[in-house]
């Protein structure tokens, strides 16, 4: 009887109890082997260890010190740690600065991605693009922040930010903030979206072609809306870069001060256009680095900080593995 | 190191001739596919009608053809060469497609009979490089002189893989219809005639009966047939005149062939179906007339009984008596 035969014998009858490959012991492997797979193991269990060391250390420190009132009130300008308020408007300023950085920063970078993966014409622009873009992601923020305050510095973008009082402008606001925050955030943005883009089949716009639509039909009904997941990844990465930089809020807000203060009376534009602090620059000021000294306040801050962007990676995360994320998976 | 490792055992021409093979099995032989045809058999192909000896119209899917009358002719290939840059993949093709009755283009793999078929809706404008000569006629009209949406509107195409867009199954056909703008200029809502236009396309597709009492499923949830069935339907919501389909079932498991197949037969007195194969059975089954390229020349063609039976050409008879391919 052949072996197929055999097989198909087998096939018709009760099933066979399968017998699996034995797990490979690494006490078979060499010695270099074994210590570089060591080494590996090492390096990953260590990463867990700081991480939740962080984390650990930081809910530990910063729920002891968190309350209510800390989240409710304002900043106030004192000594005592006991009589400097909460941290109410450092928590609305990164709020604040997130969403004008990432509504500036979303649509510009999609568009960005959609040319550079869908159009790329002329080509010689499309790569220039491209070595700007690395440029830009490359640079430090402390470097956009100098420059941001250099540029809405001069007298004719004045209208974004606010005056000091001999009628210079400054150039500081959450305005020129947001601004040069979304130039930090985009090239996250860009690069997710190029990627879901680039794993989009062939086959989607073919088909889209086929049916009569134009290549702008296709990218706004088709393609744009099956790499929903793609952008939002971005999306989320580029905001926890917003929330989690300095050197920006320290330089083109003006951190020190504390309390959101509004230029002028007009409610949505003054806002926009005034100054404030965020939670990165709060905790700065406030720890013994800064010239604060209410280091229990920093901590409660930092902890705050580190929940909303670790809550932002746990979307990514979700986002960009979901299933959802991978609709031709499949296939 | 000899050489017998490196190079498999040739078995010449002459030899598998010669050799006591049982009697139906078909040569296996080695030839020179780029040279001149070698001989074969002439005797009409084996096909795969086993030894029954019924014939493969038995399993002819359809029971009739349509009446001459009604078939008439719907886009006209005249000498037409094509290239992917410097490399001519179409040569000096001339064809009719017709209204009424099934083209099945056949051919290796190479043939140049995609190509062919991209043509016709000009999706082979889509491949940097592509390049052509001779004319392509849509109801007398060059088609390159006709605006290239308007022209994939009418000739319309369902490709290999299932692929519906990863939307609702409302949405995938309403896609192929909406973009038409009312008298404003504004893109239509959803209609009660957009509706209606939806569930046409589906019945003609032979899928609303499955999938009519929830149109709002993602259409990535449903079978590989159905998904096809659906991207049919997407091709026929526009109402087009000639419909594309290449290699529509190559993914698919042999029950939900046989009911797209069904389906192609039905529509093909509502519009010209041009469909590209590698399954010579499937050809058999659904085609009136058979085209029959190679290296990315036309061979052979004619009603798919002569190009089965009877073909004219050796290479053809090589082709369908399962010499190479």
């Amino acid at each position: 009887m052949s072996a197929r035969a055999e097989i198909a014998l087998a096939a018709s009858a009760a099933a066979p109890t399968p017998v699996r490959p034995a797990r490979q012991s690494t006490a078979s492997w060499p010695l270099a082997d074994r210590l570089a797979y060591l080494a590996c193991w090492i390096t990953g269990v260590g990463l867990c260890v700081i991480a939740a060391a962080i984390v650990v250390f930081m809910a530990v420190k910063g729920i002891s010190y968190l309350s209510l009132g800390a989240l409710t009130q304002s900043p106030k300008p004192s000594l005592l740690q006991k009589q400097s308020g909460g941290f109410r408007d450092p928590i609305l300023g990164t709020l604040l600065i997130t969403a004008i950085g990432t509504l500036l920063a979303a649509p510009m970078g999609v568009a960005l991605a959609t040319w550079l993966s869908e159009y790329r014409r002329p080509s010689w622009l499309a790569r220039t693009v491209e070595s700007a873009l690395e440029m830009v992601a490359g640079t430090p923020s402390v470097v956009l922040a100098l420059f941001g305050l250099l540029v809405f510095s001069e007298s004719f973008l004045g209208f974004l930010s606010q005056h000091a009082e001999n009628g210079s402008v400054t150039g500081s606001s959450f305005l020129t903030a947001g601004i040069v925050m979304s130039i930090l955030a985009m090239p996250l943005i860009v690069a997710s979206t190029r990627e879901a883009l680039a794993q989009l089949p062939e086959r989607l716009r073919e088909t889209s072609y086929a049916l009569g639509k134009t290549r702008a039909t296709t990218i706004r009904r088709v393609l744009l809306p099956s790499i929903r997941p793609g952008i939002a990844t971005g999306v989320v990465l580029g905001m926890g870069r917003i929330i989690g930089d300095t050197a920006i809020i320290t330089i083109v807000l003006g951190g020190e001060a504390n309390r959101i203060e509004p230029a002028g009376s007009v409610p949505v534009l003054g806002l926009l256009r005034g100054i404030g602090s965020t939670l990165t620059s709060y905790v700065y000021y406030q720890s013994p680095a800064g010239e604060g000294n209410s280091h229990e306040k920093a901590y409660a801050a930092a902890f705050v900080l580190l929940a909303m962007v670790l809550a932002l990676n746990a979307i990514a995360t979700r986002l960009s593995t979901g299933r959802a994320a991978l609709p031709f998976a499949s296939r | 190191m000899s050489d017998e490792r490196l190079a498999p055992p040739v078995i010449p021409v002459a030899d598998a001739a010669d050799a006591p093979a049982p009697a139906m099995a078909p040569p296996i032989r080695r030839i020179a596919l780029d040279g001149a045809p070698t001989v074969a058999p002439a005797r009409p192909a084996p096909a795969c009608d086993g030894a029954a000896g019924a014939g493969h119209r038995a399993w002819r899917v359809r029971a009739a053809q349509v009446p001459a009358a009604l078939v008439r002719e719907r886009m006209r290939v005249e000498s037409l060469w094509l290239a992917y840059g410097e490399r001519w993949v179409v040569r000096d093709v001339s064809l009719p497609v017709r209204q009424g009755e099934v083209l099945a283009l056949i051919g290796a793999s190479g043939s140049g009979k995609t190509t062919l078929l991209r043509s016709l809706n000009r999706l082979t404008e889509i491949t940097a490089g592509a390049a052509r000569a001779g004319s392509i006629t849509l109801d007398g009209t060059d088609i390159h002189e006709l605006e290239v949406t308007a022209l994939r509107r009418k000739v319309s195409m369902v490709f290999q893989q299932p692929n519906p867009f990863p939307m609702s199954v409302f949405d995938n056909v309403a896609y192929a219809l909406a973009e038409r703008k009312d008298g404003r200029g504004r893109r239509r809502r959803r209609t009660a005639a957009l509706e209606r236009a939806v569930e046409e396309a589906l019945r003609r597709a032979g899928l609303y009966d499955e999938v009519g009492d929830d149109l709002a499923r993602p259409a990535l949830r449903l079978s590989g047939g159905q998904q096809q069935r659906l991207c049919i339907a997407r091709a026929l919501a526009a109402e087009p005149e000639v419909l594309l389909l290449d290699e529509p079932c190559s993914a698919l498991d042999p029950i939900s062939t046989a009911t797209i197949e069904e389906l192609i037969v039905g529509l093909r007195e509502t519009v010209a179906v041009v469909i590209v194969t590698h399954n010579l059975q499937q050809a058999q089954r659904v085609a009136d007339h058979v085209a029959f390229m190679h290296l990315g020349e036309l061979v052979e063609y004619g009603p798919a009984e002569q190009v089965f039976d009877r073909p004219t050409m050796q290479r053809t008879r090589d082709y369908v008596g399962g010499a190479f391919g």
